[in-house]
């Protein structure tokens, strides 16, 4: 330690730092411009000029390289210090009096004409370049040169074979005078982002994107300088925590598995060999994905809709379909990516939420294909909402000349060719199995297809070619992102089937000590206040917070952390705790919804209640959103740690009861999902009840003849009827419906009608799957019903060999009989695959037979996109008709048929004359509301389930222990059906598998002195968690269901006499906290 | 002290939808006037009337109910 004089008063030091160091530490600003934190200090610029007094004279030092030694006096402030570093910049100015930087400078010290001869340089020689391109490790540059002939140069002027374009050097020069293309005739490329798919550039220490987990940098070895050169390491000097270590190394890692799960994905179609598209060559055609990015407000452009070009507002947008997809002229992708037109729609309808101006939307596609759960309806709104959809094929797509523009040439429907102009082209590129994969399947021994998805079957969807190994998401084929969510789900499921033996076998069950009662102690609450590293300290001044802290009732303890979450606070944390002996713990730091478990942990590990925790959010709700406002944001940051504080003095712990789970499932609906989800669960060991409504076993699947991919399914459904019958632990219970339900999840019962309900059984279970299936609707157009050669579905299998069918020289199919109409607006989804392979079937057994599909828009997404190719190569004859000129089906006098429809092409009306008729009438559900009541689960518009959230909870409710597969979910084929089944199994066993399940404390409860069972909480409460029970003769109170309550805190609301009340978020807790926001 | 009319604003958010929004304006680093205290309660349900007459009683000159 060293002790000096610095501004006239005594300051301590560490042995060899320097004076700017010391003066930094205590608050004291001294100008630099040669001095970085990453360099050597090279006292080259000399305005950081100090006086310093050594006992017997005066003297100037530059502070950035004079180390501090006992005794000395410095002084950073005085009249001739001022004067000096104004003479320095004065020189400055006279040898760059045009450079922008320099004069900003001479403007800050007062210079305003130099008094020496004007220079025309924009280098002040200051040498970071220099420095830092030494400690890149690169030496490409240098000074060159004696006294006014010094300047920063490469060896013998021409271009250095060195350099590693790193790019430091012109980072890090102040006024502009270094250019890498002066020093390297290496072509400098920025580093692309690839989470912006390369419209930005990224550092090469990076956190590949917003949502990363770890949310932590990365180093990219492939572009830091230190691996290219050995040196650099400026990142670890930077770096408040010491957490760069760059001797990591790859490690191998062996483990022991009983399945493998592939989930590899998919990688976006490149355009980039479509000449015709012009991708490659002009900014403003984007691919969808970019697009994603552009309209990001985490985007290159912070979400605002501009295009790459010249970052103008575009007013026209062009969306061209099947780039990549549905093509095998230039790829192979003969199959239908799935998703394309759905995201489409949702870029075109957002880009015009964005756009100001009123943007036109245009759509270019072949079908629409919008088969998803409630997609139809987000089509139908796009198209009100003026998004265009122009069904077409695109010719090209070229550069308007003289202007950035693009001009589209296609071929409408009725064979013309029509161009217009746009500012912009999207191409919705399709989804595509990279190459790699196939090194990966043929490792794991995995067979992929043709289109290198998955070899699976429609029967067991997410199990590969190896046992053992399945696969789930793209890699199994091209869908979307509920589908995929749903199908990662089964693949658990079949794999936990498999392990079932093992399950729990590498369970390390986490123990917390045991619980502190601090009931009888008077508040002790401790204040921690976290820098974040910058992210508060540098806006909010967190020292005032913390003294302030301390200055509240009831805190004992104060102390500010450089990051609170890091695992070394909060070991120390639990030690504070415990020495301290805090009984509240208040954290003002960054948002409770990301950090609040973390903490309330921390707080178990140190005897506490995990209740006893409050945090304070002064990282995203202040220094983040007022990151201009220090002073302001200060005072709110008081202001908020005051808030928790007083909220802190009244917070109780509170238990956190567990309940325990009775391991058994009840199964409602005995068809092909019901009997999957059934079995996938007992073969894991659980007990398993299937109600089914009818007498026997199988659902729609009866009626199945073949899957789209040929294989027969009344074998497979035999089979699987037979291994439910015989599973030891399924019981089957037919011609039985569910009468009651109460209890929730874990402890379920409910009372059965058996055999027609004449039985009454009540059955105990943890958890419900509702697999209760859909029918096809009766369909009252077209004749059916009226004209016996007219059928609907499977009665053409019914009637395949009748001499009607067998001798029938020609047929036709319709499609959307009753779906997507404004009655029922959801598409079937399943009926085009249905009737298009029905069409092959009739062609296979006569090719002579004349074969008509009239649809509207040919669904067959995906894979079944071949069967669509063959139909169309046997010469079935497709005729797209619009819903406002419907076909029209006439009897003749002969009682044969006669088929009236208007041609697409032709524009026309033509008539044909098929023996017979077949519609594919819309799926339906009928009667699902009592069930939806029972187990207090929605419904959607069309009459299906509604899972919790489409895409992130595909099978879930928002009723615990409740899920959904099969068509009761929505219309969809037994492959999707399977694996909806075994999804819906593989979460319900996520319940089963467990003893007891832990309940949120943070409940309802209902003092019973006070309630007069009023019966108001009963209502307000959307989960039915209070009940009225009757305490005694004619007195009923009101008793909170801990279960079912999801803490909402409405009862307490709702109540008139303060009976009912939330536990943690109290009516005393909450107005202390209003009370503490307006005391100043 | 500037004489400029600061309002005092407290919020209650719903800790599923707005207080999340709250928090996505931060990581946005969307820039709002600091007037305003957030009070995280689990669903804007459990708002009574009562809370919001406290903090006008205690000079709030506006209340949002966010959920």
């Amino acid at each position: 330690m060293v002790t000096f004089t610095l501004n006239g008063k005594e300051v301590k030091a560490e042995e060899g730092s320097t004076i700017l160091q010391v003066a930094e530490e205590n608050n004291i600003y001294i100008p630099t411009l040669c001095n970085h934190k990453a360099l050597e200090p090279a006292g080259l610029c000399r305005l950081c000029s100090v006086e310093l007094f050594d006992g017997r004279r005066t003297r100037f030092v530059t502070a950035c390289n004079y180390p501090a030694w006992t005794g000395m006096e410095v002084k950073t402030d005085t009249e001739e210090v001022h004067r000096h570093r104004k003479v320095i910049v004065e020189l400055l100015l006279a040898r760059c009096p045009n450079n922008d930087f320099v004069k900003e400078l001479a403007g800050r010290f007062g210079v305003e004409k130099p008094r020496f001869r004007l220079d025309d340089d924009d280098c002040i020689l200051c040498g970071l370049c220099v420095r830092m391109c030494e400690r890149i490790g690169a030496r490409a540059i240098d000074f060159s040169g004696r006294g006014t002939q010094m300047e920063v140069a490469t060896p013998f002027g021409t271009f250095s074979e060195a350099c590693v374009t790193c790019g430091a050097c012109d980072f890090i020069c102040p006024t502009g005078h270094i250019k890498l293309s002066e020093i390297t005739d290496k072509e400098v490329r920025p580093i692309l982002s690839e989470y912006d798919e390369g419209l930005k550039g990224r550092k090469p220490v990076y956190v590949p994107y917003a949502q990363a987990v770890p949310n932590i940098p990365a180093i990219d070895r492939a572009k830091c300088a230190h691996f290219l050169t050995g040196d650099c390491k400026v990142c670890a000097d930077f770096c408040p925590t010491g957490a760069i270590d760059h001797t990591q190394v790859d490690e191998e890692v062996e483990l022991e598995v009983g399945a493998i799960i592939l989930a590899t994905g998919f990688r976006p179609f490149d355009p980039s060999f479509h000449d015709e598209y012009s991708y490659a060559k002009h900014p403003n055609v984007v691919t969808s994905m970019e697009f994603e990015r552009i309209l990001s407000s985490s985007g290159p452009w912070g979400g605002h809709l501009v295009r790459p070009s010249d970052e103008k507002e575009p007013e026209r947008i062009a969306w061209l379909q099947c780039v990549g997809s549905r093509d095998i002229n230039h790829c192979d992708n003969g199959y239908c990516s799935g998703v394309c037109c759905m995201y489409a729609i949702k870029e075109a309808v957002i880009a015009k939420e964005h756009s100001k101006k009123g943007l036109d939307a245009a759509i270019f596609f072949m079908d629409i294909r919008t088969p998803g759960k409630e997609f139809e309806q987000y089509y139908n709104r796009a198209q009100s909402n003026g998004v265009r959809f122009l069904r077409s094929r695109v010719h090209s797509v070229d550069p308007v000349p003289e202007s950035d523009n693009l001009r589209l040439t296609y071929v409408n429907e009725a064979s013309e060719i029509v161009s217009e102009e746009f500012d912009m082209v999207v191409l919705s590129v399709g989804l595509e199995v990279p190459r790699e994969t196939e090194e990966l399947a043929e490792k794991v021994g995995v067979d992929l297809n043709h289109y290198r998805f998955a070899t699976t079957s429609s029967f067991n969807p997410v199990e590969t070619s190896r046992p053992g190994v399945y696969a789930c998401g793209v890699l199994q084929g091209p869908k979307d992102i509920p589908i995929s969510v749903m199908e990662a789900s089964a693949a658990a499921g079949a794999a936990a089937s498999r392990l079932a033996d093992s399950r729990h076998a590498l369970i390390k069950e986490k123990t917390f000590p045991e619980e502190r009662d601090v009931s009888a102690e008077e508040p002790r609450i401790g204040v921690f206040v976290c820098n974040c590293g910058v992210n508060i300290s540098s806006v909010v001044r967190v020292p005032e917070v913390v003294e302030y802290a301390k200055t509240l009732p009831n805190v004992v303890f104060v102390e500010d952390n450089l990051f609170s979450c890091s695992t070394d606070a909060q070991a120390q944390l639990v030690d504070v705790i415990k020495q301290r002996n805090l009984n509240r713990v208040v954290i003002a730091a960054c948002s409770p919804r990301t950090h609040e478990p973390l903490f309330q942990e921390t707080l178990r590990n140190s005897s506490l209640n995990k209740y006893l925790f409050e945090q304070a959010n002064i990282r995203d709700q202040c220094s983040w959103v007022h990151s201009n406002e220090p002073d302001a944001a200060t005072d709110k940051a008081k202001d908020l740690v005051r808030m928790s504080v007083a909220r802190a003095s009244l917070i109780e712990p509170l238990p956190m009861p567990a309940v325990s789970v009775n391991p058994a499932a009840l199964v409602i609906g005995g068809g092909a999902a019901g009997m999957t989800g059934a079995l996938t669960l007992a073969e894991q060991g659980f007990e398993v009840h299937i109600v089914e409504k009818s007498d026997r076993l199988g659902g729609q699947a009866l009626n199945l003849k073949k899957t789209w991919k040929g294989e027969r399914v009344p074998p497979f459904l035999k089979q699987l009827v037979d291994k439910v019958k015989t599973h030891e632990k399924i019981e089957v219970h037919l011609n039985s419906q569910v009468k009651e339900v109460s209890g929730f999840v874990g402890n379920f019962k409910t009372v059965v009608g058996l055999n027609g309900e004449e039985d009454i059984r009540e059955i105990e279970h943890g958890v419900t799957i509702l697999a209760t299936g859909a029918h096809p609707s009766k369909p009252d157009e077209y004749l059916y019903g009226d004209n016996d050669r007219v059928f609907c579905w499977h009665e053409l299998d019914e009637a395949w060999e009748s001499d009607l069918v067998k001798n029938a020289s020609s047929a036709a199919f319709i499609q959307c009989v009753g779906s997507r109409e404004p009655e029922r607006p959801h598409c079937s989804k399943i009926c085009c695959t249905f009737s298009v392979q029905k069409a092959v079937e009739l062609k296979e057994r006569n090719p002579e037979m004349d074969v008509y599909v009239l649809y509207r828009d040919i669904r067959t997404y995906g894979e079944r996109e071949d069967i669509y190719k063959e139909a169309r190569a046997k010469g079935v004859i497709f005729i797209r008709f619009d819903l406002d000129r419907k076909p029209e089906v006439r009897e003749t006098d002969e009682g044969t048929l006669e088929l009236t429809v208007v041609d697409h092409v032709l524009q026309r009306p033509i008539t044909l004359k098929p023996d017979f008729i077949t519609l594919a009438s819309a799926i339906e559900t009928r009667g699902l509301e009592q069930l939806a009541q029972l187990f207090k689960v929605p419904l959607s518009q069309d009459n299906f389930f509604m899972e919790v959230h489409m895409k992130l909870r595909p099978v879930d409710f928002a009723t615990d222990g409740v899920f959904v597969c099969g068509l009761a979910h929505y219309p969809k084929p037994i492959d999707e059906s399977i694996s909806q089944a075994q999804a819906a199994a593989a979460r319900a066993a996520t319940v089963l598998a467990q003893k007891k399940i832990e309940v949120e404390g943070v409940v309802s409860s209902v003092d019973q002195e006070l309630c007069r069972g009023c019966g108001q909480c009963v209502e307000a409460c959307p989960y039915g968690a209070p009940e009225l029970v009757e305490i005694s003769e004619g007195v009923q109170v009101s008793q909170i269901q801990e279960a079912l309550c999801k803490g909402c805190g409405a009862c307490a609301v709702a109540c008139p006499t303060g009976a009912a009340a939330i536990r943690h978020f109290t009516d005393d807790e909450v107005l202390t906290m209003i009370d503490a926001a307006l005391c100043e | 002290m500037t004489a400029e009319f600061q309002p005092k604003i407290i919020a209650f958010c719903c800790n599923w939808c707005a207080y999340a929004g709250a928090d996505l304006a931060g990581v946005s680093r969307l820039q709002y006037p600091p007037n305003i205290r957030v009070i995280r309660v689990m669903c804007s349900s459990r708002v009574s009337p009562d809370f919001i007459l406290k903090a006008f009683q205690k000079g709030a000159d506006g209340v949002l109910v966010s959920g």
